[in-house]
């Protein structure tokens, strides 16, 4: 099945220097367990997003080794020492090799 | 066919058709869980410092959030270096591992995980210091979120 991948991010508006905050990120993705069954009896091949990244200006801030386990539309919420202002880029990864891309930008002060 | 042949018909039809929903792969006991954690993490976890926050009784196992958090300063020489949690009554039991460092100043993960049916959910974090810290919650799964259709 296609895949319509949205990847979703949200970060707080006003960040000040050294805050901690929360990044929430979703991906729009049926993460198929490959444990299910279609109406042939057959099992479903599993396909999952099975990596997530964040990068802070370019320095990796985040790494997930996601399994069958996380649920669909894989919802995962870190936190982040908000430094400088800048980008935040995200990359998650498909069983099937696609790389779905998001950037956020960040504002600091 | 009386009333107890109906009865028991219609028991034995559901079981029946319970089994044939249920996926072919045998589901992941107590013992691939912590085996999946030695492998994950080498040492002898400590128990504390861990927190796992998820609802006694999950309606759904297709979603059940959880959250993860250590209790870590989070700074350079005493920090959360990774996170990984396992369900024991899972097909597979792995369910997600993250590496973190001090540029998270917070050690805490939030996620919706699927669950398969009444299971234990065990987080594992490994230290700076290559200590091992552990806590395992249990969740009651209403409808188990891994086989069905």
């Amino acid at each position: 099945m296609v895949q319509d991948v949205q990847p979703r991010i949200r970060i707080p508006s006003q960040i000040k220097p050294g805050e901690v905050i929360e990044v929430k990120t979703l991906a729009t993705h049926e993460m198929e367990s490959g444990q299910r069954r279609d109406a042939a009896g057959n099992l479903v091949p599993r396909r999952i997003i099975n990596r997530l990244t964040c990068t802070y200006n370019g320095r990796p801030v985040f790494e997930a080794a996601i399994e069958p386990a996380v649920a669909a539309n894989p919802y995962i919420a870190f936190f982040l020492k908000a430094t400088e202002s800048g980008t935040l880029d995200f990359a998650w990864t498909d069983d099937d090799g696609t790389v779905y891309r998001a950037r956020q930008a960040i504002k600091v002060g | 066919m009386d009333r107890r042949g109906l009865i028991l018909g219609a028991g034995a039809f559901s079981t029946a058709s319970l089994l044939a929903l249920l996926p072919g792969a045998a589901e992941a006991t107590p013992q691939a869980a912590a085996e999946l954690l030695r492998k994950l993490a080498k040492g002898a976890p400590q128990h504390g410092r861990v927190t796992l926050t998820a609802p006694d009784i999950a309606d759904n196992g297709n979603a059940v959030p959880l959250t993860v958090s250590v209790a870590s300063p989070m700074t350079e020489a005493d920090h959360v270096t990774a996170i990984h949690v396992v369900a024991d009554g899972n097909p597979n039991p792995g369910v997600i591992s993250v590496r973190l460092g001090p540029h998270n100043g917070r050690a805490e993960v939030t996620l919706r995980i699927r669950l398969a049916s009444t299971e234990k959910v065990i987080a594992l974090a490994e230290m700076k210091d290559g200590s091992l810290w552990t806590a395992s919650r249990d969740v009651a799964v209403i409808v188990g979120g891994c086989g069905a259709p």
